[in-house]
């Protein structure tokens, strides 16, 4: 009983930890640019695809990926934030009417990024094993690279809440997400700092992509799902709280996980119905202001 | 003068109206069954993108949910198909429908914007997992089979189903109702302090939207003669009717008809030609509308009949 406990706990924080990740990426594209970018999942897609690609051919670490496809997805984010989403920012008519656009704009996106990616990698599943041994936590098993990718999880997401409350830049990021135009005032370049939001987002979410890629099999299809969970993780912690995204991500990697112990399939199932029962209750969220 | 443009005009649209359906009424006479097929694929993604106009046009309501209307009339129409005459199935598939749109209606009431836009969205795709589940655990198939009907008949109720939309959307339009919808659009706490009955406006709306893309689903179900939910409840019929109306212009009925019936058409010519960059195309289409035809093609139209009188 205690092992079967200590199964679902754990699974759930490994879960949870790659949950956060990816709810942390999109709170910030939303929180902050209003862009709720359901093309989200389609750079945890490519950062996956990278890291596998770099990996089977070129023999590198997936750790070592970490540095080489955070940055590049980080540059991809911000040029398209540069030219696509500030262009549709400055034509809306009201923040409303933008984020309305910007999501029709990011589905173009998805489906963009996800045909690039069927045409270089096809439609088939793929994996790749690594640090596949298990390591035993008190008689429960988990593999490796589970633990590894845990591990990574909470230090990215331990590393960015600091470089948001401690560096000049990420409170410029908090001040542009509480009220652009005072922060503009207060000589924030607002355009370039919503970039870098975008961009960061794009960050997360490939780090995301490269963790997941050392556990899971994956297809270029396979970013809508995230998408949705981190919605739900958004949602869950309160749109624009990044605490809550951190929190809520965990909180949901556990009822997951809880939930995949009775029954696999009821798993995608459980997510849907927490979010819509959460919408009708309380739809800013456990931490939402 | 004004008058006098404002009177042709309407003679002009009233009689490319007549002439439209009269095409559509003969159209199997003269041409290979083929293009029947091929109308009716177009008349259903028009169908789709009124009914999703008549809700989300005046109220700028972005509903992600048509795919769960469309699909509830897809499984009644495979439930009951066997059972029922045809015009009784597609009323049932589009009364379900209604009452369900009625259900997440009444249930929204307190969300707007992006909150009732992934809402809907969670709803559809709620629908389509457990259906999947439920299949797979307790039916033990996935897929069902639907009892084939003639092309030409699937046709015609196709195009029957259209006029019923186009109609309603044309009677709500000038109708009392049109103008309180187009209230809520502009400001919803005005309009309530005014006296509409936002709620029950908005819910009674969203529902009859619905009906028609139930109907719809439903006559589908029997051209497709297998399903499973991903067909029947596949996002894209979601995605494609709020990006045919914005394609077309969402302002005036016959923007979403213009831009669905061009849109389904590039569909159709970009599977046949390029099937593997099909996906890519349309997103790149998607962005490009966006950025550069925010008021689609009807916008563009006014445009350029304004710049021409003028110029």
């Amino acid at each position: 009983m205690f092992e079967i406990i200590l199964d679902v706990v754990i699974g759930g924080l490994l879960m949870g930890g790659i949950y956060a990740l990816i709810a942390v990426g999109l709170s910030l594209q939303y929180g902050v640019g209003r862009v709720l970018n359901v093309s989200h999942g389609e750079f945890i897609m490519l950062g996956a695809f990278a890291t596998f690609s770099l990996y089977t051919v070129f023999g590198i670490s997936p750790l070592v990926s970490l540095a080489i496809c955070g940055p590049i997805l980080f540059i991809i984010g911000f040029l398209i934030h540069r030219t696509l989403f500030q262009y549709l920012r400055g034509t809306s008519e009201s923040i409303g009417a933008f984020a309305d656009s910007s999501l029709l704009a990011s589905f173009g996106l998805l489906f963009i990024i996800q045909n690039v990616a069927l045409i270089v990698w096809k439609a088939d599943i793929r994996g790749y094993s690594y640090l596949d041994s298990s390591v035993s936590i008190f008689g429960a098993l988990f593999s490796a690279n589970r633990l590894v990718a845990l591990l990574f999880a909470v230090v990215i997401s331990l590393g960015f809440y600091s470089f948001l409350t401690r560096t000049r830049l990420g409170k410029a990021i908090r001040a542009a997400a509480e009220d652009p135009e005072t922060a503009q005032v207060m000589g924030v370049n607002i355009h370039r700092v919503l970039a870098i939001c975008f961009g960061l987002g794009a960050l997360m979410a490939g780090f995301a992509g490269v963790l997941i890629s050392m556990m899971y099999e994956m297809q270029p299809t396979m970013g809508l799902e995230y998408t949705i969970i981190a919605i739900i993780v958004v949602v869950l912690g309160g749109l624009g709280s990044i605490t809550g995204s951190l929190i809520g991500g965990f909180i949901l990697g556990l009822i997951g996980s809880i939930v995949t112990y009775f029954d696999a399939g009821l798993s995608l199932i459980a997510y849907y119905v927490i979010f819509i029962l959460l919408l009708l209750v309380k739809p800013t969220g456990i931490f939402g202001r | 003068m004004d008058r006098v443009k404002v009177i042709t005009n309407r003679f002009f649209l009233q009689g490319l109206l007549f002439v439209v359906l009269l095409l559509l009424a003969t159209m199997p006479l003269y041409v290979r069954p083929y293009l029947i097929i091929l109308l009716t694929t177009i008349i259903m993604y028009v169908v789709i993108t009124v009914s999703w106009a008549i809700f989300s046009g005046p109220t700028r309501y972005i509903s992600l949910a048509s795919a769960a209307f469309f699909g509830v009339g897809v499984y009644v129409s495979a439930m009951l198909g066997q059972a029922l005459p045809l015009p009784v199935v597609i009323a049932v598939g589009g009364l379900v429908s209604l009452i369900l749109a009625l259900f997440i209606g009444l249930l929204t009431l307190r969300l707007k914007g992006m909150y009732f836009i992934i809402f809907t969205f969670g709803v559809s795709e709620l629908i389509r997992h457990f259906l999947l589940w439920w299949e797979t655990n307790f039916t033990g198939t996935v897929g069902r089979w639907v009892v084939a009907v003639d092309h030409t008949i699937v046709y015609y109720v196709m195009v029957v189903i259209f006029m019923m939309a186009l109609l309603t959307g044309y009677l709500i339009k000038r109708s009392k109702y049109g103008l309180a919808l187009r209230s809520i659009g502009e400001y919803e706490e005005a309009a309530a302090h005014i006296g509409i009955n936002v709620t029950i406006l908005k819910a009674m709306t969203f529902a009859v939207s619905a009906f028609f893309m139930g109907a719809a689903g439903a006559i589908m179900a029997t051209r497709w003669t297998y399903i499973d939910p991903s067909i029947a409840f596949n996002p894209l019929f979601s995605f494609m009717p709020v990006l045919m109306a914005i394609f077309g212009g969402i302002g005036q009925l016959y923007g979403p008809i213009l831009g669905a019936a061009i849109f389904a058409l590039l569909e159709e010519i970009l599977i046949t030609e390029f099937p593997y960059y099909y996906m890519l195309l349309f997103g790149i289409i998607l962005v490009a509308v966006i950025l550069f035809l925010p008021n689609g093609l009807v916008g563009l139209i006014q445009k350029w009949r304004r710049g021409g009188l003028e110029g």
